[in-house]
């Protein structure tokens, strides 16, 4: 694992000096202050039942369907593209600290950009001056949410981009991974035919994938070692899944 | 076997490589003892660069044995990436990224420790002539200084064994000068394998050639033996001037085995190229021109014809393409 960090700051490095960081970055603090301000647009016209950092984070997927596929898209399908992956694994260092190093690196970026969003409510809080709007049980829950489920959706990302060597066909089974996880799953626990008393062990299964449902544990401040396990063995299995994939291909080609 | 004193560099017992059952390499051996530049000659897609995948344990051999300094490639994969400097084909290089901070990335991705990093990438930088480009963003480099950063990266970490795929690939002369020197002066330090398609780079630069055609080694050998070998004769080209009836009895007298191969047209002062062969060896220049000396033709030139290793090269891989041809047939008798 000693070349785990070299890999990982070598991966930071390189985000920092992108300018495709900072136009994502500004693009995601954009959109994302964009729905704040629209949110506290509703409160001032008439009292909501949720506090505005509940609405707020409600409206994660958002972000997430669009900034996950475009953070991690890059990071193994252009080394395949390049073929630079060959001279990286001809030296001393495992598929597995490659994968494990840009993931990480993928993860912190992801992290600090919606750490950035902690602005949003340093504001609100300095210059409303209404205790009332800043409820602090749902912004830590919603964070922690965010750090625990960008685990898997980033692992999602990487695995996509071990699939392909073309950075758009990756984003877009990224994207589509996730749509299908977060909305689908929605949308199937949703649907009456899944009531049906034979189907009880499947309607189980999807209510347990449902992020949905975590999301409002987590802002309600439960945090269920089940949703826990839910997103480390998802995280587990992604990584495993695209190293697993990377080395097939090289098997393959 | 690593505890055996000295195992050679590189070691190819038996190698195969199949591709959905296509053969790409067919039963390929050689060794390559330390210190020595071993060249890698063939016609595209003769399996040149899955060979050095092989060696440098990217891709796995369908079967036979690969070692690297003792080590099996197969069974111990990291002591053997810790001994070779390998540049792939086409050289792929981070655009991104700046000279040195690529140099040194890749120096922490080989171990060499932290403290003797710094002056050895200087080191390489001196070696590769770079240092004026250090600072440079490698995607804005031309050909043939990315190149060089290709060649500097691969003997960053000082490995007894360097793998180059086509390491001139696409260099002016001036350039192809300068790797030239750069992969001689590592003669006798590393092991150096490198695949070339320009022939006389490989001739000047190499101990001994391999050369290698669908998959299997059709001739081996320094470019000398090669020589002697694969075309079997020697030549001489003579311009000469005056009655050439008693040429072929004039020749015989010198060597039985010399003939005439060809004879050009006379120019204006009377002057015809004359090509003779032999199958001796030995230098036999003196004695033809006083034998047409002593005819009374006069001579304007004589020399000996130096076979390239391009005609060595056509000639084995033709050789080759014959034999391929002929076996079904054999199987056909049988």
């Amino acid at each position: 694992m000693k070349h785990f960090f070299t890999i990982l700051s070598h991966e930071v490095r390189m985000l920092l000096v992108s300018p495709a960081t900072y136009i994502a970055g500004v693009l995601f603090l954009w959109l994302m202050g964009f729905i704040f301000t629209s949110i506290l647009e509703q409160f001032s016209k008439a009292s909501q039942a949720e506090s505005p950092a509940a609405v707020f984070f409600q409206l994660y997927f958002l972000p997430v369907i669009f900034m996950v596929p475009l953070l991690t898209m890059k990071c193994l399908a252009e080394e395949r593209r390049m073929g630079t992956i060959e001279t990286l694994l001809t030296t001393p260092v495992t598929t597995t600290e490659v994968v494990l190093g840009k993931y990480a690196a993928a993860y912190l970026l992801y992290l600090s950009f919606w750490g950035s969003t902690s602005g949003l409510f340093y504001i609100l809080k300095r210059f409303a001056g209404d205790e009332h709007l800043i409820d602090s049980g749902p912004i830590i829950g919603g964070y922690i949410f965010i750090a625990v489920s960008g685990l898997l959706f980033i692992a999602i990302g990487v695995f996509s981009s071990a699939l392909s060597r073309n950075q758009a066909v990756a984003g877009m089974i990224c994207a589509s991974i996730l749509i299908g996880l977060i909305l689908g799953t929605r949308y199937l626990g949703n649907t009456s035919w899944l009531e049906n008393e034979s189907l009880a062990p499947f309607k189980a299964a999807v209510d347990y994938v449902q992020i949905w449902q975590h999301y409002q544990d987590f802002t309600r401040g439960v945090v269920d070692t089940r949703e826990l396990l839910f997103y480390a063995s998802g995280t587990f299995l992604a990584l495993i899944f695209s190293i697993l994939s990377v080395e097939a291909k090289l098997l393959h080609s | 076997m690593p505890e055996t004193p000295h195992p050679p560099a590189i070691e190819v017992s038996h190698l195969v490589k199949t591709f959905s059952g296509v053969p790409a390499v067919n039963d390929i051996s050689f060794a390559a003892p330390r210190g020595e530049i071993l060249g890698f000659l063939g016609p595209n897609g003769a399996g040149k660069s899955t060979t050095m995948r092989i060696l440098t344990g990217y891709l796995p051999a369908t079967s036979g044995q690969v070692s690297i300094c003792g080590f099996p490639v197969a069974s111990d994969p990291d002591a053997v990436k810790r001994r070779i400097g390998y540049m792939p084909e086409n050289n792929p290089l981070p655009e991104e990224m700046r000279v040195s901070e690529y140099l040194y990335f890749r120096g922490r991705l080989k171990e060499v420790p932290r403290r003797k990093l710094g002056s050895r990438i200087d080191e390489v930088l001196e070696l590769c002539d770079l240092k004026h480009v250090r600072h440079k963003i490698i995607g804005r480099l031309s050909k043939g200084f990315r190149q060089r950063v290709g060649i500097a990266e691969s003997v960053l970490a000082e490995p007894p064994v360097i793998i180059m795929d086509e390491p001139t690939i696409g260099l002016d002369p001036h350039q192809i000068l300068i790797v030239r020197d750069l992969i001689a002066s590592l003669r006798g330090r590393m092991t150096v394998l490198i695949s070339s398609h320009i022939l006389p780079e490989i001739e000047v630069t190499c101990d001994r050639v391999l050369i290698i055609n669908q998959g299997r080694i059709v001739a081996q050998g320094t470019p000398a033996n090669l020589r002697r070998e694969v075309l079997g004769h020697s030549a001489y080209e003579v311009e000469a001037a005056g009655p050439l009836g008693s040429l072929a009895f004039l020749l015989s007298s010198v060597d039985p085995g010399l003939s005439v191969a060809s004879e050009g047209e006379a120019d204006s002062l009377g002057f015809r190229k004359i090509t003779l062969k032999t199958m001796n060896d030995d230098d036999v220049g003196e004695a033809i021109l006083r034998a047409f000396l002593s005819e009374g033709l006069r001579v304007r030139s004589l020399c000996r014809a130096r076979p390239t290793l391009e005609d060595v090269f056509l000639a084995a891989t033709r050789r080759s393409w014959d034999t391929v041809a002929e076996e079904p047939k054999e199987e056909g008798r049988a």
